[in-house]
């Protein structure tokens, strides 16, 4: 009953209607579901700068002994040698360009271009899949590391590949090279020292042989930069595999002319959003992970 | 209700024509070329000087830089969050800077003094 009172009480002013935010319109002007798509981006987003920054902070505490990205990630597809980082650039090449055609089918659907949306929506889906298939080819490499590997000491040291030169393999023929003040955990960081000889020979013949890279160990340095590897571009790769998804469960409604009957195209639109944020949150990866 | 010239109609059945549809592509394309050059330009400047012990501040600023130059483009531009109103724009931007500033903030100055949290991790983890 006073509610209803208080309603009437509201409609009369006149001047509560002058302002956006008088109630009984939408004052963002934007639909439910879009805004609500946004709030989600958000807390996404908050989560993948959590994860970034913890990252940066472990970098910042490890830059002495982090693997450089542009030593790790040399392959490229039916080429031999290598070369840093193409095969991650030309990722996010495919990437921006599965986001432009996004952007072009939420065009395609303003002016209520069924056919136009199919064709965009396809492209889409076709560059997302291409993302996730290079992101496992290159899990692949990481995780197979190289042929000669490195060795992990006893008390979890990783001799690392890229502090010795790879041209001639020092590492083979005992040499070493070893964090100094390794045992005294309460010391800094001091760069690394050569051990030869006899000494060398001791460390080898307790040391393990890996190759590339899982949760533990890692050929390439700090089993950490794996850690962070893998769940980031795991976590990541699993956002571009959904997006794919719901790119498909919403080009099927597109094919059915689902949206023809409603009116306009706003589904294509959210999904868009989130195909954009895939898009985005790969741009940071890329800079933070591969090129700093 | 008066005309109000600074809400933009842009919500749930939003059409535009045919000629606001080219412009709006031609825009499209050309921030793909925007966005492209940026990346190359990027891994180009990473493949020359990432040996180089004297540009590595300089590279560290321009990749950040780079990069939020192309994530404002795919914000403004691909998610049309610059063609919203500028009060969406406030709630959906300003909490995340906020938060984000306070974190970053944060383990930037943890990150940098010295030995004391260093040593815990180092057991942990091997080195």
């Amino acid at each position: 009953m006073s509610g209803h009172v208080s309603q009437t009480a509201a409609s009369s002013h006149s001047d509560h209607s002058a302002s956006p935010w008088g109630g009984g319109t939408s004052p963002y002007k934007v639909s439910y579901g879009k805004m609500m798509m946004w709030f989600f981006l958000i807390s996404d987003a908050f989560t993948f700068s959590g994860l970034l920054t913890a990252y940066g902070f472990m970098r910042h505490k490890y830059e002495d002994i982090w693997p450089t990205a542009g030593d790790v990630f040399t392959h490229f597809p039916f080429y031999d040698g290598h070369i840093e980082l193409a095969y991650v650039a030309f990722m996010t090449f495919v990437l921006i360009a599965s986001s432009v055609t996004m952007v072009l089918a939420v065009e395609a659907g303003h002016r209520m271009k069924k056919k136009s949306v199919q064709f965009w929506m396809v492209l889409t889906i076709v560059g997302g899949a291409i993302f996730v298939g290079s992101q496992a080819w290159e899990w692949y490499h990481f995780i197979h590391g190289t042929e000669h590997g490195a060795y992990l000491l006893e008390d979890g040291v990783t001799v690392m590949r890229h502090k010795i030169d790879p041209q001639t393999h020092v590492l083979d023929e005992g040499v070493f090279l070893v964090p100094v003040n390794r045992e005294g955990s309460l010391t800094e960081f001091s760069g690394f020292r050569e051990v030869s000889g006899h000494e060398a020979t001791v460390m080898k013949s307790t040391a393990t042989h890996i190759h590339g890279a899982n949760l533990s160990h890692n050929e390439y340095g700090v089993p950490l930069f794996a850690d962070f590897f893998f769940f980031i571009t795991g976590f990541h790769g699993f956002h571009v595999f959904s997006g794919v998804i719901i790119n498909f469960i919403i080009f099927l409604m597109v094919v059915e002319g689902k949206f023809e009957k409603t009116g306009h195209y706003e589904m294509v639109e959210k999904s868009g959003l989130y195909w954009h944020f895939v898009d985005l949150v790969w741009v940071f990866v890329f800079t933070f992970f591969y090129l700093l | 209700m008066d005309a109000r010239d600074d809400i933009y109609e842009y919500s749930l059945d939003t059409h535009h024509s045919e000629e606001e549809g080219k412009k709006m592509r031609k825009k499209f394309m050309m921030v793909l070329g925007l966005l492209s050059v940026v990346t190359i330009v990027e891994v180009a400047m990473g493949m020359m000087w990432s040996r180089d012990e004297s540009m590595a501040m300089f590279l560290k600023v321009s990749f950040i830089g780079l990069t939020l130059f192309k994530a404002g483009y795919i914000v403004m531009i691909f998610m049309h969050l610059g063609d919203e109103k500028k009060s969406f724009q406030w709630t959906i931007l300003a909490p995340y800077f906020i938060l984000i500033g306070y974190l970053i903030a944060i383990c930037l100055n943890e990150a940098l003094y010295g030995g004391t949290i260093r040593p815990a991790i180092e057991n942990y983890f091997g080195f």
